[in-house]
């Protein structure tokens, strides 16, 4: 693997030398406080440490979370790392924070969602080819939420815009990258009622 | 234009479009459900317990009609949409009405020509599969928490404001007030107790109240002064706080609802 170096001007001889276990805890301590998860990339710029040590004392801590059980877990999310509750005690957690699970979203957009995010970047009217009506009202929707995000347009006569996912998309649906979504062929089964 | 209905809950457990006839002429559907006409006619496809793969195009077709009359009878807009599918359904139910032409037989292979639709249908069916997969993630995503935010200025939208930044406005207004020329010619005296009775009543009805704005609709300094104290009496007999959203910015004082 190529040494990808994040500062630029730093050259690898300027690396800090942490020990694993210090590379750890601090790293820790960053999932921590960030609001957003953070990628290996952002870890090496912050840190001054390579990408191997960073990946390697990620993997550690997040070994230590899963050995732990407790009621915290770390995981990659949205391209990066980042430190949740699991889902098992929402309730108790909701009672805390006196809060309700927030409004989901409409039918409708969530269809108009699963076709933007596997035919991506996809445009309106191969949206409407797929679901049979005009899905504007669902786009804004998905748009308003920033789940989506216009991709630039299409080539083509009246070029159109085109749509795709957002990073918000896999953090809000917990998934790690795009290809963790599962293969939309294996969704054909049609049940009968 | 197809009107989609943006409820705000789904439950896809619970979820089936019902028609409902209550009486001789009364009938009552729920609709909300269809995204649209594939929808439906997979809807209608369930509840005759048809094999999509051999469509009894006849009475599919009959039924979709009947519900796009009804639809009509109930002045629901009829979605373009629709009746694209009407029309299509009705080619197809004509086309296998027509006895096959033997000598075309060989040349194309004899195609159903309900294909194309059963095609559509199964792509259609796919991502509805698909958006029930991603309602299920959200709700699990929903349970999962992460640390709360910190209370930077950045994030936090609402820091209560002292009474040194009410100061600093009543300033500001004041400094403007001075360069304007005052024609001092009604005069109503405005009492303590009228000021607070106007604001109380503005506060009731709207929620909320912006004090710069308030502030700069009274004309003479006295009125100014008795907001100004009207506002530190509200604030500090009754269930309201004064909310600022960056150092600066207009203050509000808003009804506390705990």
């Amino acid at each position: 693997m190529v040494e990808e170096n994040t500062n630029g001007s730093e050259s690898p001889a300027e690396y800090k030398k942490r020990s694993i276990g210090e590379l750890v805890a601090v790293i820790e301590s960053l999932i921590f406080v960030s609001e957003e998860p953070l990628t290996i990339r952002g870890l090496c710029g912050i840190l001054n440490e390579d990408k191997e040590s960073v990946a390697a004392a990620l993997e550690q801590l997040a070994g230590e979370y899963s050995e732990r059980e407790g009621g915290l877990q770390l995981r990659e999310i949205g391209g990066g790392w980042q430190l949740s509750t699991k889902p098992e005690f929402h309730e108790d957690i909701r009672a805390l924070l006196k809060t309700k699970p927030s409004a989901k979203l409409s039918l409708a957009a969530l269809e108009t969602l699963a076709v933007i995010a596997y035919k991506q970047p996809v445009t309106v009217p191969e949206i409407l080819e797929i679901r049979g009506v005009q899905s504007a009202s669902s786009i804004k929707t998905l748009l308003d939420k920033r789940l989506i995000v216009s991709k630039g347009r299409k080539d083509t006569v009246g070029r159109p815009m085109q749509y795709g996912t957002s990073k918000d998309f896999m953090i809000q649906f917990g998934l790690k990258d795009l290809s963790e979504l599962p293969n939309i062929e294996d969704f054909e089964d049609f049940v009968e009622g | 234009m197809e009107h989609e209905d943006e409820q705000l809950e789904f439950d896809f457990e619970n979820a089936t479009a019902k028609i409902y006839r209550e009486s001789r002429d009364e009938i009552r559907l729920s609709i909300g459900e269809f995204a649209g006409p594939l929808d439906l006619l997979l809807f209608l496809i369930r509840r005759e317990q048809a094999n999509i793969f051999d469509i009894p195009v006849a009475r599919i077709t009959d039924e979709y009609l009947n519900y796009i009359k009804m639809m009509e009878k109930l002045d629901i807009a009829v979605a373009g949409e629709f009746l694209v599918m009407a029309a299509q359904l009705i080619e197809i139910k004509s086309r296998m009405l027509l006895p096959q032409d033997p000598k075309a037989a060989d040349e194309e292979e004899l195609e159903d020509p309900r294909q194309e639709l059963v095609d559509r249908l199964l792509e259609h069916q796919k991502y509805k599969n698909a958006a029930e997969m991603l309602w299920s993630r959200a709700t699990v995503e929903q349970a999962v928490y992460t640390r709360g935010r910190l209370d930077t200025d950045d994030n936090n939208m609402e820091v209560s404001a002292t009474v040194f930044d009410l100061f600093e406005q009543f300033q500001k207004i004041l400094e403007r007030k001075k360069d304007e020329i005052l024609m001092d010619i009604k005069r109503e005296e405005m009492s303590l107790a009228d000021m607070i009775r106007t604001m109380r009543e503005r506060l009731r009805s709207h929620k909320r109240l912006n004090l710069m704005e308030l502030f700069s609709t009274l004309e003479t300094r006295r009125e100014l002064v008795l907001a100004f104290v009207a506002t530190l009496e509200i604030v500090r007999t009754s269930a309201v706080k004064l909310t600022q959203k960056s150092t600066f910015a207009d203050i509000h004082l808003v009804i506390d609802e705990v």
